[in-house]
């Protein structure tokens, strides 16, 4: 709410290869329809954020990434690979973390981690080293011959990870990673993901979580009855949607109506919510701290304070939803 | 495609080309299978069942022993009656493994598939880079072997315990009948492994599946008997007693308690372990003209009579695990 992070502002590197692509993406059981004409576009190194209500067809979508759903119909291309055609170079390459993960119980970590390096055909030697490398990295060094089934949930989804960088994959999907987790295991999750991306892994995570997503989210795109509604950087979506997103909080003194106007000059300011006693907020459609201040500071004006509130994804989800069911209902 | 890749939204659209996967489906069967029999042989429910065959065949040895001792010299065959000779309380170990296979092969297969499901560890295996046919297959060879494994030190021990019980080795045909008796009875057990992999792809609950199991087993051991002799008497009755119509109605019971594998079993095992028999039906007094009666028939001979009954247990078994497989492909991977 309060931070900026400059990395969601910034738009992704979009000159970059796409490695996860869908077009018209369409998933039937039946009669219903889970995935409904889903266009999606992940591009190299990205942190890419489904955002959906339980059962929007977030889970199929990624099963048909992998190839273990086959599309209805339309296309999935993963780093240009059909995942239907060719399941296992696919999954050779792409780690997958599905939500509520499960190992063998009555094994131990090593156990489960050496299984899982066995089904991906890695020498012996080279794979003693990988777990014990992703064990210790995961900090469950002390409990690597210890069975999974006295872990705790925190432990498992660690050990989760470490399972997908025994692989060293180009692309992680992971699918409600934080569901379930205490606060402070989930940070330490969103910690990690920010150094799965520095790694240079393209990451694609589903949740329903807001603040979570926008905090490690390049992109987001919202999902609802099985269609992409909207997608782009978090501020892209809140100019869309809330037309601008980030409020600005001035105090400052002097010549109140000469500064309000000097403020509603400024190039990027939507309106003016509020001006009390010393107090304007501003709407604009970026941070625009830096030339409030030059506009107060231009006109003869004292800043006293000066405040960002960057626009919150739940704003924007809450303003969609709201929209597009009213929307249908008119 | 990297061109493509600019404009998802508006190229045309792209039909799923899902023929022809790349890619061995046999990748990672073994590691599957290793897994798979390390928990089968570590598993307390299997070493439960190994004890009580062990016990079933130390106790059929001895009770065989009291009874053979005296008779060694004139008996060319008597190894095979270790397996074959039942006295009370003991009935023959024959007839022990004809419903203890049943029930560790159930034991080791109700919970493959839908026990993945329930640890939720099947979307995290199916998304290494194998096939489904392989983790199936590797379950069901992990089975299999483990099976064999099982029987086979049994039917060591049985022998070594007949050498130094009855202080004679072995003869090669002994060997031979034997072995092959080995084959079939690790076969009866793949039907019934088959067959509980097929309810574990069914039933999402492991006990359902077990149950399953248990109640097909128990039709064919305790049921089958009365429903063959039900089926036989309307399919084809006797109305006026002539000797053909009698003949009829045992040559349809036959056939359909063959349905059984039970039935097969007990025929392909009685049809090699024991020399003297020839025929599983009726014999008529013309067939029998000119037979030496209880003279032993040579090996090619018996493995001839019982031929039928070891493809039976066989294709049985390749079906089922067939059926598996394709519920196992048709099923989504999402709980």
């Amino acid at each position: 709410m309060v931070e900026v992070s400059t990395k969601s502002a910034a738009p992704p590197q979009a000159a970059t290869e796409a490695v996860l692509q869908a077009v018209n993406l369409t998933k039937r059981y039946g009669a219903a329809v889970a995935v409904d004409n889903l266009n999606l576009t992940v591009a190299r190194g990205e942190v890419f954020g489904l955002l959906g209500p339980n059962g929007a067809g977030k889970t199929t979508t990624i099963l048909m990434l992998l190839g273990l759903t086959e599309p209805t119909s339309g296309m999935v291309r993963v780093l240009g690979l059909d995942p239907a055609r060719d399941p296992l170079a696919v999954k050779a390459r792409v780690g997958y973390l599905p939500d509520a993960v499960g190992f063998y119980d009555e094994l131990s970590a090593r156990d489960n981690l050496s299984y899982i390096a066995r089904l991906n055909g890695l020498p012996r030697a080279t794979a003693q080293q990988r777990i014990r490398t992703a064990i210790d990295r995961m900090g469950l060094s002390e409990v690597i011959d210890r069975p999974v089934g006295t872990f705790s949930r925190g432990m498992r989804q660690r050990l989760g990870v470490a399972e997908l960088l025994l692989k060293e994959p180009e692309i992680i999907i992971m699918d409600e990673p934080t569901l379930g987790l205490d606060p402070e295991a989930a940070q330490g999750f969103l910690r990690l993901i920010r150094d799965l991306k520095h790694d240079g892994i393209t990451i694609l995570l589903s949740s329903h979580l807001l603040h979570q997503v926008q905090a490690v989210c390049d992109r987001v795109g919202l999902f609802s009855h099985g269609r992409m509604m909207i997608s782009g950087t978090v501020a892209e979506l809140a100019q869309r949607i809330l037309g601008g997103g980030y409020r600005i909080v001035v105090e400052a003194s002097g010549d109140q109506r000469a500064i309000k106007s000097a403020l509603l000059a400024l190039p990027g300011v939507k309106k003016i919510e509020a001006a009390e006693r010393e107090q304007f907020v501003i709407v604009g459609d970026r941070d625009l701290r830096a030339d409030a201040a030059s506009a107060v500071v231009g006109v003869g004006g004292g800043l006293v304070g000066l405040d960002v509130e960057a626009p919150s994804l739940d704003e924007i989800y809450a303003t969609y939803f709201k929209e597009a069911t009213n929307g249908a209902n008119a | 495609m990297a061109q493509t890749l600019e404009l998802p939204s508006q190229s045309a659209p792209v039909e799923t080309s899902t023929r022809g996967r790349r890619g061995s489906p046999w990748t990672g069967l073994w590691a599957v299978v290793g897994k798979e029999m390390a928990d089968h042989l570590s598993s307390v429910r299997m070493q439960i069942l190994e004890v009580l065959i062990l016990l079933t065949a130390v106790g059929a040895v001895y009770a065989v022993m009291q009874n053979v001792r005296q008779t060694v010299s004139q008996d060319p065959f008597i190894f095979l009656r270790l397996f074959t000779t039942a006295r009370d309380p003991f009935p023959a170990f024959v007839g022990f493994l004809s419903f203890l296979v049943p029930l560790i092969a159930i034991a080791i297969s109700f919970d493959a598939i839908n026990g993945e499901f329930s640890r939720r560890t099947m979307s995290r295996v199916l998304a290494q880079p194998i096939y489904r046919d392989a983790l199936l297959l590797g379950k069901f060879l992990a089975g299999l072997f483990t099976l064999s494994l099982v029987l086979t030190a049994i039917w060591l021990l049985i022998m070594g315990m007949g050498i130094l019980g009855l202080g004679l080795p072995p003869n090669g045909e002994e060997v031979a009948r034997s072995l092959i008796f080995l084959v079939a009875t690790i076969f009866y057990g793949g039907i019934w492994l088959a067959l509980g992999m097929v309810f574990s792809t069914i039933f999402r609950q492991p006990a359902t599946a077990a149950l399953a199991g248990l109640s097909v087993w128990l039709f064919f051991t305790i049921f089958w008997g009365m429903v063959t002799s039900l089926l036989a008497r309307t399919l084809s009755p006797v109305t006026y007693g002539f000797p053909e119509e009698i003949l009829r109605q045992l040559q349809t019971e036959q056939a359909i308690s063959r349905l059984s594998p039970n039935t097969l079993y007990v025929e392909a095992t009685l049809g090699i372990l024991n020399p003297a028999v020839r025929s599983f039906g009726i014999l008529l007094p013309s067939q029998l003209e000119g037979a030496v009666v209880g003279a032993p028939l040579p090996l090619a001979q018996s493995i001839l009579l019982m031929w039928p009954q070891l493809t039976g247990l066989i294709a049985a078994t390749i079906l089922l695990f067939a059926l598996a497989y394709v519920l196992f492909q048709r099923q989504e991977i999402r709980a």
